[in-house]
Order: C-alpha cells, then sequence, then structure tokens
C-alpha cells in the first residue's frame, strides 16, 4: 500500500507540473501582443509597458516560465488586468457558490445513478431497464444550459418554487438558488453513472461468489448490499474524477443561465475581457482540483479493493 | 469496398434496437440535408414583420424574434452542428489514434513522457481549455473546435495505447516483423486498422458529445457567430421567448435530443448483439 501511495502521489505531483506548463503556455500561444488584446488599442504605451513588465513578458521564455512555477508554489496567483483586483481576492469572493454548486451535483449525480443503475442491473433485460437506458441517452444529448432554462420555466416561473437567477449565501439560501443549477449540471452525469454502475453490476451479479452467497440462503437484500454493491462499486469510484471535472466545466455554462456569482462565470467574463491572467488561475484551479479528486478516488479504491494495490501499474 | 451483399447482411445482423436507431438518425440527418433545399425560407434573412409568428401552415415551427423561419434556420443549425461535430470527431480520433499507438510502439522514454502529456490533457476540464481556446483565438466555431481537438485526442490516445501493446504480442504482428516489413508499414497497414474499432465505437457518441458542448459555447456566444447559428445560438436566441414563443428554443433542443437517443440506441443494440453472440 506504502509504495502504491508514494508512487500514486508522484503521478499527481507529475500531473500537476504537466498543468502549469500547459496553462503557462496560454499566454504564450496568443497571437500578436496579449497586452494589446487585453488593454486595447487606444491605451497609451506606457501602460502597455508597465502591464508587460508586471506579467514579466520582457524576460526570455524560460525566466518566465521559472517565475511562473516559483509564484505558483508559493500560492501567489498575481493580479487581474481588467478586473482592478488580485485574482486571489476575486477568486474568494467567487469561490462560495460554485464549490457548493459543484458538490450539490456531485451528490445529484451519485445518488440518482446509484440508485437507477443498480435498479437497471437487477431488472436486467426488462421494460424498466429499457427505459432508464433510453432515457440515461437522452439525458447525456441534453444540452445542460437547455435543461436549466426548461428547470427555471417550469419550476422558477410557472410553478414559483425556486428563484431562477442569483445566489443566497449561507446553507437554505444556497439550497434555494442553487438546487435548479445543481439539478441542470447533474442530469447528464446521471447518465454517466449509472451507465458505468450498471455495466459493473451486471457483471458482478453474474459472478459465482454472487451466486454462492445465493446459495448459502442469504437474503436478496443481503446480497446486493454486502456481496454484489460493494465489489461494483469500485470501477465506478473511478470515474468520479472525470465526473468532477464535468462538473467544474459544466459551472462555467450553468452559472451564466441563472446568474450566479461564482468562479463559472468569471470564468467566462474573463474570456470575454480576455484577462488573461484570471484565464490562467482559473485553468489551474479546475485542473488541481480534478488532479487531487482522481487521487482521491483511486487512494479510495485501492483502500477498498486489494487487487488494485496489489497490481502497481507501469503506466 | 462493400458490396451489396456485405452491407445486406451486415443489416440483418442488427438487432431491432440498433435499426430504430439507425432509423432516427437517418432521419435527422436526411432532414438536415434535403429540407434546407426544399425550404421557401432563408434562413438568415429577417423579415421583422413576421418576428414571433406561431406554427402556422406557412411557417411550420413559427418564427424567431427577426421573422425567420424557425424549422429551416434548425435544419441549417443541424447541418453545421453535425459537420462540426463529425469534423472534430475525425479529427480527435485520428490524431489520438496515432500518436497512441507511435507511443505504444515506440515504449521506453518516449511512452513515459507521453503518457504523462495525456495524464495531464485528460485532468483539465474539457470546457476549460475550449474557453482558454477561445480567449487566446478569438470568438468562432474554428476556435471551439479547435479547443476540443486540443484536449479530445488524449482519451483517444490511452485507448489506442493500451489496444496497441495487447495487440503487439501477438502473432500476425510478430510475422510482419519477421517478413521484414518496415515499422512505419506495419505500424500504418497491419497495427492501426486493427486498433481503431474499439476507438469507432466511442466516437459515434462523441460527434452528439461534441455537438452538446459547440451548442453551449454557441449558448454563451463563443461559438458560432451571427448571422449564422448552430443549434445552440438558435436555443440561446428563443432563451428571451420561452414564456411567449416555447418553439424557438423547442425544436433544436429535439434535435439534439432525438439525434443523442438514436445515436444511443445503435452503440446499446451493437454491444448487446454482441455479449448475446459470445
Amino acid at each position: 500500500m506504502l509504495t502504491y501511495l508514494f508512487r500514486r502521489l508522484l503521478l499527481s505531483v507529475a500531473q500537476l507540473l504537466g498543468l502549469a506548463i500547459v496553462v503557462f503556455l496560454i499566454l504564450q500561444a496568443v497571437p500578436g501582443d496579449p497586452v494589446r488584446i487585453m488593454l486595447g488599442e487606444r491605451v497609451p504605451a506606457e501602460l502597455v509597458e508597465t502591464v508587460r513588465e508586471r506579467l514579466g513578458l520582457n524576460e526570455p521564455m524560460l525566466t518566465q516560465l521559472w517565475m511562473y512555477l516559483t509564484r505558483f508554489a508559493t500560492g501567489d496567483l498575481g493580479d487581474s488586468v481588467t478586473f482592478g483586483q488580485s485574482i486571489q481576492t476575486l477568486v474568494a469572493s467567487r469561490i462560495e457558490p460554485s464549490a457548493y454548486l459543484i458538490t450539490y451535483g456531485l451528490i445529484l449525480a451519485i445518488i440518482f445513478g446509484g440508485v437507477l443503475g443498480v435498479f437497471a442491473a437487477i431488472r436486467s433485460g426488462t421494460v424498466a431497464d429499457f427505459t432508464i437506458r433510453i432515457l440515461a441517452t437522452a439525458l447525456l444529448a441534453m444540452p445542460a444550459f437547455w435543461v436549466g432554462l426548461v428547470l427555471a420555466l417550469v419550476f422558477g416561473i410557472a410553478w414559483g418554487l425556486f428563484p431562477v437567477s442569483g445566489y443566497q449565501p449561507g446553507l437554505v439560501g444556497a439550497f434555494r438558488t442553487l438546487t435548479l443549477p445543481a439539478i441542470a449540471i447533474a442530469l447528464s452525469l446521471v447518465a454517466v453513472v449509472l451507465r458505468t454502475l450498471r455495466s459493473s453490476m451486471k457483471r458482478v451479479l453474474d459472478s459465482e461468489y454472487v451466486e454462492a452467497a445465493r446459495a448459502r440462503g442469504y437474503s436478496e437484500g443481503r446480497v446486493l448490499a454486502r456481496h454484489a454493491l460493494r465489489n461494483a462499486v469500485t470501477p465506478t469510484i473511478s470515474i468520479v474524477a472525470v465526473v468532477v471535472g464535468f462538473l467544474i466545466g459544466g459551472t462555467a455554462v450553468i452559472e451564466q443561465v441563472f446568474s450566479i456569482p461564482g468562479l463559472g462565470s468569471l470564468l467566462v467574463q474573463a474570456v470575454e475581457r480576455r484577462d488573461y491572467p484570471v484565464v490562467q488561475a482559473i485553468a489551474l484551479l479546475a485542473g488541481a482540483v480534478v488532479i487531487a479528486a482522481g487521487l482521491v478516488a483511486d487512494l479510495l479504491q485501492a483502500a477498498l479493493d486489494p487487487r488494485v494495490r496489489n497490481t502497481i501499474s507501469n503506466g | 469496398m462493400v458490396d451489396v451483399k456485405f452491407r445486406s447482411r451486415v443489416v440483418a445482423n442488427w438487432s431491432t434496437q440498433t435499426r430504430v436507431g439507425a432509423c432516427i438518425v437517418g432521419a435527422v440527418i436526411a432532414a438536415a440535408l434535403i429540407g434546407p433545399i426544399l425550404s421557401p425560407w432563408d434562413p438568415n434573412a429577417p423579415d421583422v414583420l413576421a418576428s414571433l409568428e406561431h406554427p402556422s401552415f406557412a411557417h411550420w415551427m413559427g418564427t424567431d424574434s427577426a421573422g425567420r423561419d424557425v424549422l429551416t434556420r434548425t435544419l441549417v443549425g443541424t447541418q453545421i452542428s453535425l459537420l462540426a461535430g463529425v469534423l472534430i470527431t475525425i479529427a480527435t480520433v485520428t490524431i489520438g489514434t496515432i500518436v497512441g499507438s507511435l507511443v505504444a510502439y515506440a515504449g521506453g522514454w518516449v511512452d513515459a513522457f507521453l503518457s504523462r502529456v495525456v495524464d495531464t490533457a485528460i485532468a483539465i476540464p474539457f470546457i476549460v481549455v475550449v474557453l482558454a481556446t477561445v480567449a487566446i483565438l478569438g470568438v468562432g466555431t474554428v476556435s471551439v473546435g479547435l479547443g476540443m481537438v486540443l484536449v479530445g485526442w488524449a482519451v483517444y490516445a490511452r485507448l489506442a495505447r493500451a489496444e496497441v501493446l495487447s495487440l503487439r504480442e501477438h502473432e500476425f504482428i510478430m510475422a510482419t516483423k519477421s517478413l521484414g516489413y518496415s515499422p512505419a508499414r506495419i505500424l500504418f497497414r497491419h497495427v492501426i486498422p486493427n486498433v481503431i474499432r474499439p476507438s469507432l465505437t466511442f466516437a459515434t457518441m462523441d460527434v452528439v458529445a461534441a455537438m452538446v458542448l459547440l451548442a453551449a459555447m454557441s449558448y454563451l456566444g463563443f461559438g458560432t457567430q451571427p448571422p449564422v447559428a448552430d443549434l445552440g445560438s438558435i436555443i440561446a436566441g428563443g432563451q428571451p421567448f420561452l414564456l411567449t414563443a416555447w418553439w424557438i428554443s423547442t425544436l433544436p433542443a429535439v434535435v439534439l435530443i432525438a439525434l443523442g437517443v438514436g445515436v444511443g440506441m445503435i452503440d446499446d443494440g451493437f454491444s448487446t448483439g454482441r455479449k448475446g453472440k459470445r
């Protein structure tokens, strides 16, 4: 387990370094002068020069990369060019709604995907299974923003159950304002969780040890919970990191639909204003969260399943 | 060289589910290709006097806020979305398969290095990369498409790498080596054709995923630029009129969902059919 832990941690560090380099390259990839694009054509040359200096653009590229990495290692995200604030302040003021939204969406996706996936596997081959599978593909093809619009129309405007825009802090406020957006981003992920869990659950249910457990006269509920589900859940855990990645991306669109002042809408605004340092900072944060989620998922999987930690993968 | 006999045998093996799916997808594609030719309306020419008209005999799915025929616009939008989705998927599958096969074939430090690159590419959320690409290159369908290719290839590279690693041990590949074929010939003539098959089943659903993502980007105003519209821009254009003119945003969403369900049924039918044979 220790060797596995060490190797897995090393992989995360390598991913983090790769991520930082990719994010660094964003600014380098801009065709033309990124400062001119950010500030527009009409600003005086001295201001352009000050910003260039502050972003370190006058240094050779490798020096820039080194400066960027050391700055990132100390947790300094730099300053925004168009918002007139340090990125730390900006991110701190926007992180709460996004964090709640992602957590809420993850919980919904796991609960509904889990229940439907297990149900479809138990009733495999029946009309219920078929309906759930068709529903899953339909959910995958529904654009989250359209689902959001429909939810806002039905539950917000027609029935008046939830507010359709904005964000209120605190648990009650977050529940009121984030329920519809969370459903909208969770729906397509319900399909992802459902499909993975259904197929692994089906494989486990056909296995000999489940048959053996049944033969020993255990109740069907005990067989499902203690023998089947426990083994079927491990492959599903590994996709949670992917799910988190989708959720983070999804917030960019859904926060726009419901006018939630979170990191996703900050990213969209930064792209509109071409504020590259902000785009870089959010991309870095988002990637870091996905890398962390992947690490947690893999360690959890190794803790639950001895086979994973014994076979140390070589790639 | 697919002769008629071969094709009919393929269709005969399809399950009912696959056939229904193929019919749905075929119908949508046919409508998107033929519909705009038959339609008397210009998809992009505004007609202010006819704005927000209910569905009628003249405008089957009504008109939008600029008086444009929603059905014609949606069908042309379907063409744009489909073309973009297919091109993006072809690019990601091609690049991913070639990189993945090369990497697995080369082995050693090349493999170790590029596998880490793939890990990194998969770690960054898809939409964030696409948004960053838009920030770099400016708005437009091409920027969004490039952004998707920039990360999309990684998944296929991982698939192809795993596939090649197992394939390398097969006898017929070893035979090509003892026959003295060049590495390039072995790779492109013998390895890749065998590797691409599992990727293709994955890719069909990816076409729909790419269409949905492009729609989301167009909704944000970063994708297809007016007056041309993909399915996402039409949905976005109908957003202010959801209560008064529901038909604008509904039809493009229905098209996307129909395509998704159709493709999903084809996939599902194939995979259950295969399991049944085993």
